[in-house]
């Protein structure tokens, strides 16, 4: 019956999927509106320069260029600045200063594509390049120049932030027997999406509405944001529609409010006619929002026998020009204090300094759950340092201190109450399906032969579902979720959510969710979001938060709904609601089960034969208040070969067991993973954007920013635990960001492992041929 | 800060009749030399399904078959394809029937945003058309060409196989029937 | 990513071409598979006020060989991997051609192209210098034959005039036991190369090297033929030794810079090893093995 319904468990194939096979998706750029407009952005080729003039003649005079927009003309409409959601404010465009290479510096409106860009190559702008600087921690030293002259506090110090026992976990490391110590850089990379991010804009001046039809994550929180920033210009908030549709991928860089869509929104309501602006990839890459760039220092404390007691990290977060991270507001380092990890450090103490550089703006964006990323990889490496340090199996000393099943649910120093976990069991699991010993010993075998191979294993604990509204909010706004379900009067229902797929299948999972809770054929589910005027208000989905809390909303609207129904049929039965049980997807007399009626009989007669007294219809709405984060974890277990020639890593294996509590759709989950570890080997091994002293990008498009292809994917073994969150109305946990959190350790671990017995202990991400060839020619062992 | 006015016609850049054969259908259609295919078929044709990933010839999203061969639309002028012949994924469905390909995908979960999907499909189809029973590694190298963030490749390959098979069964039952 | 405007027209046959070049005032480009020139477009980097059209002329994509191989400039990439002359006889074609750009590009992509745009990072140069080829182009003043050691003058600069069509490639008849190789090191499959090496060694009846000659990809201005390497091969055992101290030479005439793609001391280093194993493979290949 439950393969049937399509219920929770079931693959059922994506509902999704009809228009995309066919090339009939709705992505921004497909948008075509009468009398529409084209605008293309200018931008800066210096990191930090005084604008001493914006000469637009030569644009203005192509003929179909209608207008140029600069940051002149946005001072007297108070647009000029916006707030970030971090509350700093950001530059839309600059009147005086730009303060990062690629910032938007005037905006072109043309009657067609390739006339904006021709507008904006006739631009002259004559600047003052001034000096740059691109080194957080040079910029936090005395005397370095100032990169927001703006600000009151004349520094490049944006905030000091630190949880746990700082005294305590100080005394722990004097006394403790062994402490590893490690600097560990996590460069900048970006999320590239494969599509960029847009808008079309229609501001209508009759009926004084704006739409907006944008690649965000966020629509209602978006929304909100535009009557907050703009409402002075006459938008009111129940006359802006953001309309979130097909988005071709967002991994959180489709969070952010970037200048463009200001700017769109501003020609559109200057010009009359919709507006629309596609981002190139250069663009995208160049100046939207970046992820990582931590400067960490991180120190393990242990026993002689590898019984961790404390940690102690200090980082310098490089924020570049503006702090435009997506955080939630209390945690300008996101959840990044996860960074205990699966072990049960008794003492820990974590301190985080944001640092302003001649940069793009940005943080959290790549799949990282909010800083996640960057704690699991440093705890999983720590281990690993601890465990060559100390010569113990990194299996073994990780099995050795993992937090125990039975201690959940469990408070960790850093102040995070995990819901559960089951640590070893994911390990055991990861090391039996890649043949763990028999690895070891063929890595003994190798290196009797001078050969290279290496095990890394990553044992994370990932922390999403933001969040209770105790502690988390983005711009004030709570960060609920939120689901609205209506049954019709022939059985069919219609499910409308705050949060907003980019890929994820929410079409179709959700659907499963209430096909489970109602009895109804998931086909029979219509699911829609993205759509502010109809949705009901939600915070969007990314930091894999779309099932702990709006798959909570839905749940517990199908369950009021169920309430309901009940009551129905026992009116339908002529029975006392008392004597009514849901069994086999159907409300039946306790026991008798041939005195039964289906959910669309009760649907059917919620409309026509309701009891006398209660409301018609069969509908209900939940707000999700989780009470608490969901921790997914997992075990994976990389190997790899180095070629001693040229440096290249190779992976020979990649097992990748993970749980994410209550599985709704195997199918999606696997996938997900799939994804997921691939945006976790792309940095490992690949991906990184670095700029010169003088502010220029190293590497600004595809041509250098090194995408995996299907070449250089491994093919991805996967497995599962299944841990039940308690708290969760379904007992999902949420997974996807998980394999991007988890893989880059083990990644990482088994380049270090294959190198250990060298004296090798650590090697910054991304582990790129020639910084593994250079340690090969040092210990000797080049071919 | 004042807004011009629109000028009457495009003015200025000399446009080109082209004659292509998009999915079968003859469009004839006056373009600027520099329009790019890809643009050709999104804006000029109305056919959004193909799609713009980079701007560097890199990620394949673009990917559209000339006279039967997978190539990147991006890096091609309208303009080129005057008298050719052009097989995007709006022509991959005929007669409501799935292509072996999109059943694949949509059978082996092969897509999860979308947005690779039609370019990456049109590599496929053209791969199986050449090649009935392609490994792992020949379906990895045809597809090296078209860049996906969202599934890892590995049900993308999987999709692919699928397609090959589905696509050899159908052949040999039309073998048997023809005997 | 979108282009300047220009002019464009579609050349009948190859005396057509050049009378358009030679009549656009050096405006005129060449337009074949556009791979290399309409990405540089797009950006702006290369803005040509006209483009000639030369995918329409016939006869220009066909190989023969007849004693020397004669392959035809605009022939696509993805054909060439695909021959069965190159493949059986000619195997260091097939492994250049396979590894330009991806699949997708090779498609458009076109021999003649990649060699006259002299990007010193494409990978044909080096392996036509190991081949000892010579270039067949056209131009208002009838047709020249330019050995391939004086094809390459700089970066993104050949012997080619600006009114004259590269029209044939043509490879020397292969000695018996005869063999090559072309190896390319990239970040990612699609890439550039870090550093590539194309090496062609003929064998003598006791199976010692009596001739060689190597190709380098990316590691100078133009592609280099490392010669001094080569007079370091000639009438050698092929032995470890004597591949070592050959790539070591292939690595001393190198004159990589850093970049993206690494340190200079890195792709050096990287010719070295490359060197090394494309003479085996080649080798491998003269003594009749893959």
């Amino acid at each position: 019956m439950a393969v049937e319904i399509g219920g929770i468990g079931q693959s059922v194939k994506r509902k999704e999927d009809a228009r995309f096979i066919r090339g009939r998706g709705n992505y921004v750029d497909d948008l075509k509106l009468p009398g529409m407009l084209y605008m293309d952005i200018a931008r800066s080729p210096y990191a930090h320069a005084r604008i001493k003039s914006i000469d637009t003649s030569k644009a203005l005079a192509i003929p179909g260029v209608l207008a140029v927009i600069t940051g002149k003309d946005l001072v007297p409409l108070k647009l000029a600045w916006m707030p970030t959601l971090m509350s700093d404010k950001q530059m839309v465009l600059p009147t005086d200063t730009v303060l990062y290479q690629a910032q938007e510096v005037a905006a072109v409106v043309a009657t067609e594509r390739y006339i904006a860009a021709d507008g904006v190559a006739a631009i002259e702008v004559d600047y003052e390049p001034l000096p740059v600087v691109v080194d957080p921690i040079k910029a936090l030293q005395p005397g370095a120049t100032i990169v927001r002259e703006d600000r009151e506090q004349k520094d490049n110090h944006i905030w000091h932030w630190e949880v746990g026992d700082k005294a305590g976990t100080d005394k722990a490391f004097k006394d403790a027997d062994v402490v590893v110590k490690q600097d560990i850089y996590i460069p900048r990379i970006h999320v590239s999406s494969i599509e960029t991010c847009g808008m079309v804009a229609s501001f209508d001046k009759v009926e004084g509405k704006l739409t907006v039809w944008m690649t965000t994550q966020a629509p209602h929180a978006i929304r909100t944001v535009i009557a907050l920033v703009a409402g002075h210009l006459g938008l009111s908030e129940e006359r802006i529609r953001v309309i979130s549709p097909d988005i071709g991928g967002g991994f959180g860089g489709k969070v952010p409010v970037y200048p463009g869509y200001v700017l769109a929104i501003g020609a559109s309501v200057l010009t009359g006619h919709p507006v629309k602006w596609i981002e190139d990839r250069s663009e995208n890459i160049q100046a939207d929002s970046f992820a990582r760039d931590y400067h960490i220092t991180a120190e393990l404390a242990a026993k002689k026998d590898g019984t961790m007691q404390a940690l102690r990290v200090k980082t310098i977060a490089d924020h570049g020009a503006f702090d435009a991270a997506a955080n939630p507001s209390k945690y300008p380092a996101g959840l990044f204090h996860i960074i205990t990890g699966s072990y049960p450090f008794a003492k820990s103490f974590v301190e985080v300094d944001g640092a302003y550089t001649n940069k793009p703006p940005g943080g959290i964006a790549y799949r990282c759950s909010f800083r996640v990323t960057e704690a699991a990889f440093t705890i999983e490496r720590l281990v690993d340092v601890l465990a060559h340090e100390i010569k113990k199996d990194p299996a073994e000393l990780r099995l050795q201190n993992f937090i125990p099943p039975q201690a959940f649910p469990y408070k960790s120093s850093l102040g995070w109450e995990y819901d559960s976990g089951n640590y070893a069991g994911a390990l055991k699991l990861a090391m039996d399906k890649i043949g763990y010993p028999e690895l070891r010993k063929e890595q003994i075998e190798k290196r009797k032969k001078g050969e290279l191979m290496g095990i890394g294993i990553s044992s994370f604990t990932e922390i999403v579902g933001a969040g209770p509204s105790k502690h988390f909010d983005i711009l004030g706004i709570k960060m609920f979720d939120s689901c609205e379900i209506r049954v019709h009067p022939t059985g069919k229902a219609m499910v409308r959510l705050g949060v907003k797929s980019q890929g994820q299948g929410h079409e179709t999972t959700f659907a499963q969710i209430v096909a489970e809770e109602l009895g109804l054929p998931v086909g029979d589910i219509a699911v829609e979001e993205g759509d502010t005027d109809t949705a009901p208000y939600g915070l969007g989905t990314y930091a894999s938060r779309s099932t702990p809390v709006a798959g909570g909303a839905t749940a517990i609207a199908a369950r009021k709904i169920r309430e309901k129904a009940k009551l129905i049929a026992a009116h339908l039965l002529e029975a006392s609601p008392d004597d009514i049980e849901w069994k086999n997807y159907k409300f039946q007399v306790k026991g008798v089960p041939a005195k039964s009626k289906t959910m669309q009989e009760i649907a059917f007669a919620a409309y026509t034969n309701h009891p006398q007294g209660m409301e018609a219809g069969l509908e209900a709405v939940d707000y999700y208040d989780p009470p608490n984060l969901t921790f997914p974890f997992g075990s994976y277990i990389c190997v790899v070969d180095i070629d001693r020639g040229t440096g290249e890593v190779k992976i020979r294996r990649f097992v990748a067991v993970d749980d994410c509590g209550t599985i709704i759709n195997p199918m999606i989950v696997e996938g997900q993973i799939h994804g997921g570890l691939t945006m976790g080997l792309a940095p490992a091994l690949y991906e990184q954007i670095n700029y010169d002293e003088n502010g220029n990008i190293q590497g600004g498009s595809f041509m250098d920013y090194l995408l995996p292809t299907a070449m250089e994917t491994p093919s991805w073994e996967t497995a599962k635990t299944t841990t039940p969150s308690p708290h969760h109305p379904i007992g999902a946990k949420g997974v996807g960001e998980s394999a991007t959190v988890g893989a880059p350790a083990a990644i990482a671990n088994a380049v270090v492992d294959a190198l250990a017995h060298l004296g090798v202990r650590h090697i910054d991400i991304p582990i790129t041929p020639w910084k593994v060839q250079q340690i090969l020619k040092a210990k000797g062992v080049a071919e | 800060m004042a807004v011009q006015t629109a000028p009457a016609t495009s003015a200025g850049q000399k446009l080109r009749k082209i004659k292509v054969l998009v999915n079968g259908a003859a469009h004839e259609v006056e373009v600027e030399p520099r329009t790019l295919l890809v643009h050709f078929l999104r804006e000029n044709l109305g056919m959004t399904g193909t799609h713009i990933g980079c701007d560097t010839t890199n990620c394949g999203a673009c990917t559209v078959l000339l006279n039967g061969r997978p190539v990147k639309s991006c890096t091609l002028f309208a303009v080129q394809a005057d008298q050719a012949s052009v097989a995007t994924v709006e022509g991959l469905e005929k007669d409501g029937k799935l292509h072996p390909v999109q059943e694949g995908f949509h059978q082996e979960h092969g897509l999860q945003c979308g947005f690779c999907t039609p370019g990456m499909m049109m590599t496929a189809a053209a791969l199986i058309t050449a090649n009935a029973d392609p490994s792992e590694l020949e379906i990895r190298q045809a597809i090296s060409g078209n860049l996906c963030r969202c599934t890892g490749y590995v049900n993308i390959v999987k999709s692919i196989q699928y397609a090959a098979r589905t696509q050899r069964e159908t052949a040999g039952g039309k073998a048997q029937d023809g005997r | 990513m979108i282009p300047a405007s220009f002019d464009y027209q579609v050349a009948n046959d190859v005396a057509h071409a050049i009378q358009l070049l030679a009549s656009s005032g050096g405006e005129g480009k060449v337009l074949a598979g556009g791979q290399s020139l309409i990405p540089l477009m797009k950006f702006r980097l290369a803005q040509p006020g006209f483009l000639v059209d030369i995918n329409r002329v016939s006869g220009l994509s066909a190989i023969r060989e007849n004693g020397e191989l004669r392959i035809g400039a605009l022939i696509r990439e993805a054909d060439l991997e695909a021959n069965p002359i190159v493949r059986q006889r000619y195997p260091i074609i097939a492994d250049t051609a396979a590894v330009v750009a991806d699949p997708l590009v090779r498609n458009l992509a076109t021999l003649g192209g990649n060699l006259a745009h002299a990007d010193p990072a494409n990978d044909h140069p080096a392996t036509m210098l190991a081949l000892r080829a010579t270039v067949v182009v056209q131009g208002p003043n009838g047709e020249r034959v330019i050995p391939i050691d004086e094809f390459f003058v700089d970066t993104f600069t050949t012997a080619l005039a600006s009114d004259e069509i590269l029209i044939q490639i043509r490879i020397p008849k292969p000695a018996a036991r005869s063999g090559g190789a072309y190896l390319k090191l990239e970040r990612k499959v699609g890439d550039f190369a870090i550093a590539g090496v194309a090496a062609a060694v003929t064998l003598d009846e006791r199976g010692w090297i009596s001739a060689a000659s190597i190709g380098l990809t990316n590691v100078g201005p133009t592609a280099i033929r490392a010669q001094r390497a080569e007079k370091l091969l000639f009438g050698q055992s092929a032995d470890d030794k004597t591949l070592a101290a050959a790539g070591a030479a292939a690595a001393a005439e190198s004159q990589p810079v850093s970049d993206l793609r690494g340190p200079a001391d890195y792709k050096r280093d990287m010719v070295r090893v490359l060197t090394q194993r494309a003479l085996r493979k080649a080798i491998a290949r003269a003594t009749g093995g893959a």
